[in-house]
């Protein structure tokens, strides 16, 4: 693909920082992404943690760039790639960018994939468009991405339609489209989620092998605290549409510094809790159109005074430097102390 | 695939037999004396009568005359017309006008409400959209009844923009505003099918992905959300095709164009039976046939239902 302009190759990968989205709705503007900040490395995995609702994939979609518009917009915040901030691209770059730098595997395959076209149709089109390749080159591209994803017989079945392939096998496809044109970060929303537990495992194994071999950054997007622990780094935690801690993943699980992080492993069951009852988190997040005073968690808290709920909402407060984890918690020295 | 088409040749066969049969017992019917009816107003004589019953086995009891009736169909002869011509050669002149008509009337809705639907689909809620929502349904409030004479008015008499009547051989010029006129009366209903499917694909997950990819917007529009919405649109275009049919009665008759509708309309007026069994049955095969193609087309357009 032609050069971007301003990209610099020592800047880092991915900057996202206090990133708002909002949806204007006929019922009002939903505030779905209230200050998003986090960075990704080369051969990283960066874990975006959160409930529904929480923002986890309009952020992604802000990043992409394919935000629903309208009713979603960004209205402030930067996100850097390379140095370059993608929301002051042209459309016609911020397309460029998209497949050939920064690529996105979805949650459900069956939807996400075109029905009524073959998978090597569907696959063939990235280079047929980006590279200008013919049909006979694109779709020998094809065929190779095809065996890189371990798809069997990737010849017989580059003819095929999604729903003639298996829940596993689409998602492979999938795999294989977002990684095309080689991106350099790749962001899967809740890759595994559509999936059984066994085929959810080659999944995970699969995306981490073709991370490594390409020293891609992976930001992965899921609610499933299981997944994260095996695979990720880092974990940036949301809730109502902030970060509200980020740490690498062992800090995180070891002494988590706010409160909802705490809440949400509490709330995962273990083999050695059988017959206890297992502790949930009261009440459900907050509409997006009514995000409460001060924290936003501070109706479904447990260390909640009276600054918490009155303006302004807490800051990300440095927990430590080395390694690196903030927390929006006022009492986050509480919260890990215990 | 090809069980799939043998199949549906199989229902073709039973439905051709139960419209054919239906149309035959109308008529049947219908008559009070035929050989009256046939010699006009003239007396006719004893002798006459015997001839005539003879001829048109008028003595046989129905299901013999549907026999004869079938035999004459499938054969090719469909008798004579009240008028003593030759129905076969009336048809063989009817036929390409009214194919050609309705052609030109395909062709212009299908264009012209496919990117329109396309188009205030995209742009939900603005002036296009909006605009062009009163307008068809301005459109669907109207009959065929009053806009072919108002048509033929405006565009053709007053403003003298088309031919207000088309001749014997009928040139693309003269049947374009009988054309546009027969487009109006299935464009609307086209135009918001469009609109909605377009509208309800635009949402799905796989425009998502189209546009993760990095296609441009005309790619993901025109490639991959268009061949998802065509499915109920064609549907709807080879039913229209039927309306068209019977918009052609009054369109070719306002319009004077020796087709299909403007014989059937006579035949209707003299009560020439055998001229309307004639024309009308042929018009069922067309119709099957428009639709068996409607099916195969959904299966080009849509993989899985060729795969069941």
């Amino acid at each position: 693909m032609d050069v971007l302009p301003g990209v610099d190759p020592r800047a880092p990968l991915l900057e996202v920082s206090d990133l708002h989205v909002e949806f204007r709705t006929g019922y009002g503007v939903a505030k779905a992404v209230n200050g998003a900040n986090f960075w990704l490395s080369p051969g990283e995995t960066l874990a975006i943690l959160g409930e529904s609702g929480c923002g986890k994939s309009v952020t992604a979609q802000a990043i992409m760039g394919i935000l629903d518009t309208p009713p979603g917009y960004v209205t402030q915040g930067q996100i850097k790639y390379r140095g370059v901030d993608l929301l002051k691209m042209s459309e016609n770059d911020r397309r460029k960018v998209r497949a050939n730098r920064i690529a996105m595997i979805f949650q459900d395959a069956l939807s996400a994939l075109n029905p009524v076209y073959t998978v090597g149709f569907q696959l063939g089109e990235l280079f047929r468009k980006h590279r200008g390749m013919s049909r006979g080159d694109a779709k020998k591209r094809a065929i190779d991405l095809l065996d890189q994803v371990k798809i069997p017989a990737a010849k017989a079945r580059i003819d095929d339609y999604p729903h003639q392939f298996s829940g596993g096998m689409r998602q492979r496809v999938m795999i294989a489209m977002a990684l095309a044109l080689d991106p350099e970060v790749l962001i899967a929303d809740e890759p595994t989620t559509a999936l059984d537990v066994t085929v959810q495992a080659q999944i995970m194994g699969l995306l981490a092998d073709l991370q490594r071999q390409r020293n891609m950054g992976l930001i992965l997007i899921t609610h499933d605290m299981g997944v994260v622990a095996d695979v990720a780094d880092r974990i940036s935690v949301m809730y109502a549409g902030k970060v509200v801690e980020e740490a690498p993943v062992y800090d995180i699980y070891a002494r988590p510094a706010h409160p909802y992080t705490r809440a949400l492993l509490e709330s995962i069951p273990r083999l050695d809790m059988k017959g206890q009852q297992l502790s949930v988190i009261r009440g459900l997040p907050p509409a997006l159109t009514d995000v409460p005073k001060g924290c936003a968690f501070n109706p479904r808290c447990a260390y909640a005074r009276d600054a918490c709920r009155q303006d302004p909402a807490p800051p990300a407060y440095q927990v430590s430097h080395q390694p690196h984890r903030t927390a929006r918690c006022h009492f986050f020295r509480e919260v890990i102390g215990e | 695939m090809f069980r799939y088409i043998v199949r549906r040749l199989l229902q073709m066969v039973l439905t051709f037999f139960g419209a054919t049969f239906l149309l035959f017992a109308l008529v049947f019917a219908n008559q009070k004396d035929p050989i009256q009816a046939l010699v006009g107003e003239r007396p006719v004589t004893e002798s006459q009568r015997t001839f005539l019953t003879e001829r048109y086995h008028l003595d046989d009891g129905f299901f013999t005359q549907y026999w004869y009736y079938l035999k004459g169909v499938l054969t090719g002869d469909f008798g004579t017309s009240l008028t003593g011509r030759k129905i076969v050669d009336m048809m063989s002149d009817a036929w390409p006008v009214t194919l050609r008509l309705a052609l030109i009337a395909i062709v212009i809705a299908a264009t012209f409400s496919v990117s329109a639907g396309v188009y205030s689909a995209i742009k939900r809620g603005g002036i296009f959209d909006n605009v062009s929502l009163l307008l068809t349904l301005v459109l669907l409030a109207m009959p065929i009844v009053v806009i072919a004479p108002l048509f033929q008015l405006i565009f053709g008499i007053q403003l003298g923009w088309f031919p207000p009547t088309a001749t014997r051989d009928a040139t693309f010029w003269q049947l374009l505003l009988p054309a546009i006129v027969l487009a109006c009366i299935v464009i609307a209903p086209e135009m918001r099918v469009t609109r909605t499917a377009v509208a309800e694909n635009l949402r799905a997950d796989y425009v998502r992905t189209a546009r993760a990819k990095g296609l441009t917007r005309m790619r993901v529009i025109w490639v991959h959300v268009l061949r998802n919405s065509l499915i109920p649109v064609v549907t709807l275009i080879g039913v229209d095709l039927g309306g068209l049919m019977a918009g052609a009665i009054v369109t070719e008759h306002v319009f004077n164009i020796p087709g299909v509708g403007f014989n059937l309309a006579r035949a209707i007026r003299t009560e020439d039976g055998p001229l309307v069994v004639g024309f009308v049955s042929i018009l069922v095969i067309l119709f099957l046939f428009i639709n068996l193609l409607v099916d195969l087309m959904y299966a080009a357009l849509d993989p899985r239902i060729r795969y069941e």
